[in-house]
Parts: C-alpha cells; structure tokens; sequence
C-alpha cells in the first residue's frame, strides 16, 4: 500500500465522528466497516485489537478538536447551551474539518456554515450567527497585523476628495442584531468566576447566564472589535460612524464617505461638524487608521502581508 | 555531541517549554534559564500579544522552535503559507536550529492536528527526507526530527522505528530531536526494548534531548506530557547522554502545568545525568 493511500484511509478513519458515548463507531457513515479497515491497515498487540488501536486516534482527534472549537466560541455555547452547542460543534466540523495548520482558524467557517444550516441553531439562529460573527472577529483582533498608525503630518496638504484611509486589519465592523456585546462580557465573566467559585456560586451564575440569553431581545447594534494595547476591546458605534468607516473600508474617498453616511441622518446640519471631529479624534487616538501606503512600502515588503480590516453587515 | 551542525554549533543547556501560565512568572521574576523552546505554531501570526511577549522574551533568553504541525511525513506538498510564516518566525527568534515531528497528520489539505504515525517503509523514508530537505533549504536553517509516541503499528512496515528514524536522518541529512520519553512510551505500547532503540540512534546527529511526563493507562501508556519524568525515562536519558554527550534537553510540561519553579526543578534533575556526561567526556 503506497504511502498516501494509506494517510487516506487512517485519516478517513480517524476523522469519522465518534458514537454518543464517546467511542469508535462500528461502521463508517460510507457503510464501511471501521473493524474492516483497521484490520486491513493496523496490526495488533498482545493488549490491544487493531480497531482498539485505531480507536485511540479516532477519539483524540475528536477530543481535541471538540475542545478548540469549545474554547474559541464560549459565547455560541451559551447561547445554544451546552448539548445543542456540542452537537452543532460535531456538524460543523464534519462539513468543515480543519484545512489549516494552526487550530486558530478551526472555526472560521462557522458563520457562513450557521446561515447556511438554521437548523442546528433552531429559534436562536440570529443570535447564534451574531455571536459567532462576535467570537470569530474576536479571534482575528487578537493577532492580526498592525501596520504603523496614521500620522497627522501623513494628513498634510491632502484633499478630501481624493483622501482614502485604511482601517487596521485587526479591526472587525460588525453590524448585529443583537446586543452580544454585552452576553459574551457575562458568559466571560461568569467562567473567570467558575475558576474561583464554590458549586453554589456556580449554579447561581449558571442560571444567571441563562436568563440572560433567554431576555435578549434583538436591538440593532454597531460595533467595532478592536485592539488596544494588546487587548482585545468591542466599541459600540453611532450609525453614522459605523457608515463612515464602512464607507472607507470599501475605498471611497474621505468625502464621499461622509457624504453617504451622513446622508439621511437624525443628527442636525449643525452639530454634525461636532461629532465627526469627535469620532476621527477617537479613532485616531485608537490608532485604527493605517499609514498611507506610500510610507508603508518597506514595512509590507517586509511582512509580504497587506490584510485588510473586516466589515459584515 | 554538545555543539554539532545539526543545532547551529551551540551549546545549550537544559530549557523548558515556554507556555502561557508562566509567562508572568517569567518576565516579572525574569529566572534563570538556559533557554526556552517554543511551539512555532502559536507564533506564527501577524501580531497582537503573542507575538509581544515572545519579544520580551526574546530580549532575556535565548529561545528555540518546536513544531507540531509541518507533518513532514505527510504525502502531500509542504504548505506554502506555512512555511512563509515559519521563516518569518525564524527570523524573528534566531532559532539556530528548528525541530519537528517525525509523523504525518494531514492529507489532501485536511488536518487532523495529530501527531500520526509513519508505517516504515523505504517510500515512506524517501518521501519524508525529501520534504525535510524542501524546509530545510526554504528555511535555512538545520532541522532536527523528533520521534513521536505510538499507540499503533502498521502491516506495511519493512523495519523498525529506529531503523526508519536513521533512514530518514541519513536520506536527509538532518538532526535528531531525541525523545526519550517517546522512546519509552512506544516501548510499552509495542513491547520493544527501549535501550535497543537509544544505541541504535546516530549519536553525531542529535542536536536535542526531550524528556516528559506519561499517562499510565490499563492497556496502554498515553504521552500526555502532564506528569513528572518517570525513572526509567530518566534511566533511557542518562544512556542517552552516555552515548551523546551533554546535548540541550529540554523538559515538556503541557497539561495540569504546575508552578513554574516546579517545572523548572523537574528539568534541573537532567543536571546529575549532564554532569555525568560531561565527566566522561573530559576523562
């Protein structure tokens, strides 16, 4: 048996989901039989049957893929709860085992994967997906590039017309129709809690939590998942905010961004001068604005890497 | 072999793995350490904490890659991007040598983030040599492959462990990263004698030693890297060393991770075998 023949198989085996007890299952959902092709591959010992042996690989690469998935997206679990979220996890990632070498990027299908199957997400399919979309920008605020922040010399002499800024790559926009701001702050409290905490204080928290997510109500939300000394920060946006950096982000030039955002806005003629100072000095003081390009050409040469911010509406 | 080709000519001590609960105690308490390994692959980003901590260590120590996922005994092509990324991290930490598993653990670009084991055969060996070659020269620097702990063997297999570890080492011209601990839990679960498989390793080729902690289980031993050495890991090291010489070692604490003096006083305990060594060595 050549080489890659046989990676196929074990690796076919070995990714074949586990029974609900948590063991090797007898047959393969192709029909074949696991004892058939763990004969045919693995020898026994004197403790142990080839499909026992098998069964070794089978069950750790489920444990442990189980586990990332858990720990990347603590927020979806409270929201579909621990058995629904366990078996939604099992779905997602045999429509989508991993295809990268790091375990970082194991869920970053899963917001494409729960529009496209509502099922698994049941009644909670909009707040699930919302979460998810929180939890994945999470992800990518914690270790995305930072290029060099914009300068206000970089500004000097530019014209508005012609003005593109660049949002950070490690910046996310999102648009949500719910507050999971706010549940995914309490699902992490409440497990920093359970390292601490006697299992009378944990049942409170638990039941806690779940009234939590069983009270949230849709309520349109702009947010921006970002990066501020190394921590990972979500920032509540006005409309208009969330349009103008939505509006950069897809390359318009700094007036046309204004002037589409601004558009239709319930806030008056003459207080919008105010507010869009407020928001560039914010943004500004947060660094989310890039360089132009044409100071920035060593520092990608040097990363090969020219990531974009993210936006999902 | 202290300092060889196949670990940049160093000659480094006894390190322990760098991992997330200790870095506190690490840049606070700043300890002292002969070195640290760390897991590429968690690295292996575009920034954010990671990679700032990494920098601060990197100010204080000297610090050495370990890879869980090059899977160089995979049939398929190594990863463009991953390698892309390897390199940068390299550059960044002046590893002099780079370590990886002597396993497979993805194919047609699906992974299973496992450590699989080879069947040993001659194609398995050339294809696996040839692809250490392929890092090696993309990455530029000396790569050592480590022998992974099994729970299986395969029909197809044409020698031993050992014998496919030195087929490998020779095809590729590569350095080992000895696993005693490896060595030992595949010795129980394949009823082999560990000490055969320690002499028969190409001591002019080891440019690291890694020693761990086991789980003993009722039909076999899981290589959970959560407990202390055990003695007869220690006993396979100190042959190790006789035969090798005072070699980098490195101690691998990655579950239940105790305090990091507790690891640190784990690792220490390699000093009474290194001594040893290096007496024989001068005499």
């Amino acid at each position: 048996m050549k080489l890659l023949d046989l990676q196929r198989r074990m690796a076919r085996a070995v990714m074949t989901p586990l029974t609900s007890s948590k063991r090797m299952r007898r047959v393969a959902p192709d029909g074949r039989s696991m004892r058939g092709v763990a004969n045919q591959i693995i020898k026994p010992n004197d403790r142990l049957t080839s499909v026992e042996r098998l069964e070794i690989y089978n069950r750790q690469y489920w444990f442990r893929v189980l586990a990332a998935f858990a720990e990347d997206f603590p927020g979806v679990r409270a929201v579909l709860g621990g058995r629904r979220f366990d078996v939604m996890a099992r779905a997602y990632l045999i429509d989508c085992p991993s295809r990268s070498f790091t375990l970082r990027n194991l869920g970053s299908r899963l917001v494409t994967w729960l529009q496209k199957h509502p099922a698994w997400a049941g009644e909670r399919q909009n707040l699930a997906v919302d979460m998810a979309r929180l939890e994945w920008a999470d992800i990518e605020a914690f270790d995305g590039l930072r290029e060099p922040s914009l300068k206000p010399e970089d500004l000097a002499g530019a014209n508005p017309a012609k003005l593109r800024l660049r949002l950070q790559p490690y910046v996310s926009l999102l648009a949500l129709r719910y507050p999971v701001d706010e549940l995914l702050r309490e699902v992490r409290k409440d497990s920093d809690d359970l390292d601490v905490a006697s299992n009378t204080f944990n049942e409170r928290h638990k039941r806690k939590r779940v009234t939590a997510v069983a009270k949230l109500e849709p309520s349109p939300i702009f947010l921006a998942v970002h990066r501020l000394d190394e921590d990972v920060y979500f920032r509540r946006l006005d409309r208009e905010e969330f349009a103008i950096l939505s509006a950069l982000h897809a390359d318009k030039s700094l007036n046309a961004a204004m002037n589409s955002a601004l558009r239709g806005s319930s806030i008056g003629l003459a207080d919008r001068a105010a507010h869009v100072e407020k928001w560039f000095h914010t943004w500004s003081a947060l660094g989310w604005f890039c360089r132009p390009q044409k100071y920035v050409v060593t520092f990608q040469a040097q990363t090969e890497s020219c990531g974009r911010a993210k936006i999902y509406e | 072999m202290p300092a060889n080709r196949f670990n940049g000519h160093t000659d480094y001590g006894i390190g322990i793995g760098l991992r997330s609960p200790h870095y506190h105690h690490i840049l606070t308490r700043k300890p002292v350490v002969d070195w640290f390994e760390i897991i590429s692959e968690n690295f292996m980003i575009d920034g954010g904490r990671p990679l700032r901590i990494l920098d601060q260590i990197l100010e204080q120590y000297k610090v050495v890659q370990h890879g869980v996922s090059m899977y160089f005994g995979s049939a398929e092509r190594p990863n463009r991007e991953h390698l892309r990324r390897l390199k940068t991290l390299v550059q960044r930490t002046k590893t002099p040598w780079l370590s990886d598993h002597l396993c497979w653990g993805s194919v047609d670009g699906r992974y299973t983030h496992d450590l699989l084991p080879m069947p040993y055969t001659f194609e398995a060996a050339r294809i696996t040599a040839q692809k250490i070659r392929e890092v090696r020269d993309f990455i530029e620097i000396p790569v050592a492959v480590e022998n992974v702990s099994s729970y299986a063997e395969f029909h197809v297999s044409e020698m031993t462990e050992w014998e496919f570890l030195n087929e490998v080492a020779e095809r590729a011209d590569c350095g080992i990263l000895l696993d005693v601990n490896n060595i030992y839990v595949s010795s129980q679960n394949h009823s082999f004698n560990p000490f055969t498989y320690v002499n028969s390793v190409p001591a002019e080729r080891v440019a690291q030693i890694h020693i761990a902690g086991h789980s003993k289980y009722r039909k076999y031993i899981l290589d959970t890297h959560d407990h202390p050495v055990i003695d007869p890991v220690w006993k396979l090291y100190a042959r190790a060393v006789e035969r090798v010489g005072h070699t980098a070692t490195l101690l691998e604490w990655d579950d239940s991770i105790p305090s990091f003096d507790e690891v640190h006083d784990e690792a220490l305990k390699a000093n009474r075998f290194l001594a040893s060594a290096s007496l024989a060595t001068a005499v």
